[in-house]
């Protein structure tokens, strides 16, 4: 049915029946996406500009620098503008903008960095647990936001990206995994990892301030 | 469930990542283990208040700027899609020229076979008046002799000029055919030489003198005020030309 009257705005023919019936599906589509063209800057201004925040907090987070993540970030929006093609309607925008962010920091870092993206992390093994007592949890839970960024961004790259995926944007694990390009099952024991990870960081950090 | 198990299922459980059944088993084990159930409640606790203390970082308005003029002068992507529009309009336009050209081209040719066809005919109906001693219908020197009796004959009143001071003595008049349709014939003398002089009513603008040449005879034809003129004679070309010249003042 929009098929129908869409058809007829390109063509303006009262005889819109007999245009509709002679256009072919690959003739409709080649159609339909010069349309798609013309309206592209302004859609992208409104499904995925509005995430610019998100896009801007990853590459803050990987890349620990301010003046690095607003190169990628105007990089990377660039690049979402050019396969803008790709995103399909309908989806979560912020998470395919994330997709090509974390793409465009990991890229740069190699670049950059090359050190930083070269950790091997043991995926496969049990997350282990930490316990503290109840003196030691209280200075954790009251640590500072300071802290804890002085904590997170010890950690190594996977861990870094998991979490502000998880604790910050609250994305499932499923739109993590696509993201990050790994398993579900990564997700899950990678986060656990990564969590018990900060919270020990952060647990010797505050026993270093205190002392 | 195992306590284990419980341990590697915290954080899901946290972010309810669990599926139901799964939530349901870690459940039934927090209430029976108080162990785990203090590991979990200290843990959930530590993540909340971690996760409220993580700085969110925004871009600044300077950024945001940046990246939206960037995506502007990117825009022109999308206005180069407006370009095969305009090379349409080319293509379109060229199209109309040359369809504009030919057409003009092709009326030329049209034209001028067809004043080649009526030269043709008017030198016909030249030799034809000579040979048939059929020259004139009204005899006589005398423009308002020759004029009036055109009058009912035809459905246009033809001009009669007295040319005899130039050397072109009006000699008389009579009906003929060409063209299609009936016109008038005038015939004017030079020395031994007869020119007939056929005119009859044009749609067209005036237009100069053309001359032809058919079978030995000189023709010179041109529009004026409406009405076609076709001089045909023996005489040189340069004296036609000059009877052509009188008569068009």
């Amino acid at each position: 049915m929009t098929k129908y009257s869409e058809a007829s705005e390109f063509y303006w023919n009262p005889r819109t029946k007999w245009r509709d019936r002679t256009i072919d599906e690959g003739k409709w589509n080649k159609l339909a996406e010069k349309r798609v063209q013309k309206g592209k800057p302004d859609v992208f201004e409104r499904t995925v500009l509005p995430y610019i925040n998100s896009a801007y907090n990853l590459a803050r987070w990987l890349t620990r620098n301010e003046h690095d993540a607003e190169d990628i970030v105007q990089e990377a929006f660039l690049r979402a503008f050019k396969s803008f093609d790709t995103f399909i309607p309908g989806r979560d925008a912020r998470a395919w903008l994330l997709a090509i962010v974390r793409n465009s920091c990991r890229t740069w870092l190699r670049r950059n960095r090359p050190h930083e993206t070269a950790t091997q992390l043991d995926d496969d093994a049990a997350a282990p647990l930490d316990t503290w007592s109840d003196p030691e949890a209280a200075l954790i839970k009251n640590a500072n936001s300071q802290l804890i960024r002085e904590a997170l961004e010890g950690l190594p790259f996977e861990y870094r990206e998991i979490l502000i995926l998880r604790e910050l944007e609250e994305l499932s694990y499923k739109e993590i995994a696509q993201i990050a390009e790994v398993p579900l099952g990564t997700v899950m024991s990678r986060l656990s990892r990564a969590r018990r990870e900060l919270y020990a960081r952060l647990g010797s950090l505050a026993g270093e301030n205190r002392r | 469930m195992s306590c284990q198990q419980v341990h590697q299922f915290l954080d899901a459980y946290i972010d309810r990542e669990l599926d139901l059944a799964t939530t349901l088993e870690f459940e039934d084990h927090l209430k029976e283990c108080s162990g785990c159930r203090t590991i979990y409640e200290q843990y959930k606790d530590l993540h909340d208040s971690v996760q409220a203390q993580l700085s969110y970082f925004e871009a600044s308005d300077r950024l945001q700027r940046k990246v939206r003029a960037a995506l502007r002068s990117d825009g022109s992507d999308a206005r180069r899609e407006w370009f095969p529009h305009w090379r349409a309009w080319a293509i379109a336009a060229s199209i109309v020229a040359v369809i504009l050209i030919g057409t003009v081209l092709f009326q030329t040719l049209k034209r001028s076979r067809q004043s080649e066809m009526l030269a043709e005919q008017v030198v016909s109906s030249h030799i034809r008046s000579l040979m048939a001693n059929h020259l004139s219908d009204v005899i006589s020197s005398d423009q308002h002799t020759v004029k009036p009796w055109f009058n009912g004959k035809l459905d246009f009143a033809p001009v009669v000029k007295d040319l005899a001071s130039q050397g072109f003595p009006l000699a008389g008049g009579r009906l003929d055919y060409l063209a299609d349709r009936p016109v008038a014939a005038l015939v004017y003398k030079r020395r031994q030489h007869t020119i007939n002089l056929f005119l009859w009513p044009s749609p067209d603008s005036d237009s100069r003198p053309g001359t032809e040449t058919a079978r030995g005879y000189n023709v010179v034809h041109w529009t004026q005020a409406h009405m076609n003129y076709w001089a045909v004679s023996d005489l040189n070309a340069a004296e036609l030309g000059e009877f052509a010249a009188d008569l068009r003042k």
